[in-house]
Formats: C-alpha cells, structure tokens, sequence
C-alpha cells in the first residue's frame, strides 16, 4: 500500500512545491520582509529535501544557518532600510527580454537533457559506498572534510574573517 | 512520476535557478535581488546533494558546505554594501544608482 518509494516521492512533491512556491512568491510579492517570510518557506523545502537524501548534516546547517543566520541579517536590514517609500513605487524594471532570453535558453538545454530521462545520467560510476559503514552522515562528512578538505577548510574561515571585517568597515559611518 | 529519480532533482534545482534568474533581472529592490541570489545557491546545492547521493560520494555534500559558506559571506558583505548605499543615496532600487552611467 504505502510502500517506501510511494512515502519519497510524497514528501518529495511535499518539499518540491514548497520550494518552487515559496521561490514564485519570494520574487513577486511587493512588501519585502513578505519576500523574506516566503524565502524561509522555500528555504525549509531546501531542508525537507536534504533530509530526503539522507544529508542529515546538510539539513541541520541548512536550518541553523540559512533560516536562523542569514534570514535574520535580511531581516535586520529591512528594518533598518526605510521600505516604506520603496514598496509604493514600481516594483520590475524593464528588463523582462533580457530575463525572458536568459530563461528560455537555458530551460531549452536543461529540458531537453532531461527528455533522455535518467539515461542522462549514466555518465559517471559510483564510487565507494560510504553508507555501507556503520558511521553517520556527520561523522563520515567530518572525516572528508578535516582530511582532504583541510586546506580549503582553513581558508573558508579566512574568507569568513575578511567578510566580517569588510562589512563592518562597509556599514560604519566612520572608521 | 515515481520512483524519485537523480533527474527530478535537476528538474527541480533547474526549475529554482530559472526563479532565481528571473528574480535577478527583473527587480528593483536591491534586498529582493540578493534574496534571488540565495535562491540560485540553494538550486546549485539540491544539485550537487542528488549528485552526491547518485554516485554515493560524499565530495558533493563538502562541497555544498563551501557554497553555504560562501553564501553566508557573500550576504554579508552585500547586505554592508546595501546600508553604505542607502546611507549615500537614500534609495533601495537598483536602476536608480546610476552614478556611472553616460
């Protein structure tokens, strides 16, 4: 009756729809702490299919720090942006070709590549199965990244640093 | 429509990047724009997680924490960017800071 295939695929078009609706309205609503609130809902759908994809880890950072971390910091500049005068005025400029192009050639490419179906996809082997060891997703996910990940690690943190400093000296009135 | 496969993945994460895409070029809010841009990361995420998953390698899902990372810096310093502009300029509206333009 409901067997497992049937249940993913439910939470699947679940997750799916809340993604793409959630986006649709991010995009086309007028007030933007609206945009943001609608943001969240496409964000969480992002989670939904992590944990649909056993990305256990994934799905923790997603909400902790997309939805908990930088949802808030939009939030916060809303309100320190005045938006009042801004949500009166016209909200698309006129640019509707250019996005129309860009869209139509590249959904063109991706829609016809995804007419073969899941032959597609048959481009490259699987690797090892690391899901058949005993470890958890994070932990499998922690021995990658502090070993062949290391230095890329290290200067993620940089990148990090430099941003925080960057925007302060940016959004400071005097330095 | 079912079994889920690695394909209705992509459709999905293409399907978000074309949101994005619009999102990007058609609006004015400069705080909306940078939303649009979240959203194009989050598709190119749902990408590389189904491709990790598909190949059973767990490369894509580092990966994706190095674009959540860089996400994260990139809506820092735009959101600075923002607040130095709107300090100047008194206005959130992209198509209005033509301080560059002949």
């Amino acid at each position: 009756m409901l067997t497992p295939e049937l249940t993913q695929a439910i939470f699947f078009y679940l997750f799916a729809a809340m993604v793409l609706g959630g986006g649709i309205l991010t995009i086309t609503r007028r007030n933007a702490v609206h945009s943001a609130m609608f943001l969240i809902v496409s964000l969480m759908g992002v989670a939904g299919l992590y944990l649909l994809q056993q990305a256990e880890f994934l799905f923790a950072v997603q909400i902790v720090l997309y939805i908990g971390g930088i949802m808030v910091l939009f939030l916060f500049v809303i309100m320190l942006v005045n938006l009042d005068q801004a949500a009166k005025e016209k909200q698309f400029n006129g640019q509707w070709a250019i996005a129309l192009v860009c869209v139509v050639v590249v959904g063109v490419q991706v829609f016809w590549f995804l007419s073969k179906g899941d032959a597609a996809f048959k481009i490259a082997q699987p690797g090892i199965l690391p899901a058949a060891s005993a470890l958890g997703n994070t932990e499998q996910l922690a021995d990658v990244l502090f070993t062949e990940y290391l230095l890329p690690f290290e200067i993620a943190s940089i990148l990090l640093l430099v941003a925080v400093v960057g925007s302060v000296v940016m959004a400071k009135k005097r330095i | 429509m079912y079994p889920i496969t690695t394909a209705h993945y992509i459709a999905l994460s293409a399907a978000l990047l074309l949101i994005g895409t619009v999102g990007v070029l058609t609006r004015r809010n400069i705080v909306i724009i940078l939303m649009s841009i979240e959203l194009i990361l989050n598709a190119v995420n749902i990408n590389l997680v189904a491709f990790s998953q598909a190949l059973h390698n767990l490369d894509g899902q580092v990966f994706a924490i190095f674009v959540i990372t860089d996400a994260v810096a990139e809506a820092a310093v735009g959101l600075g960017i923002l607040i130095a502009l709107f300090r100047n300029k008194e206005t959130v509206e992209a198509d209005e800071m033509d301080l560059l333009k002949w």
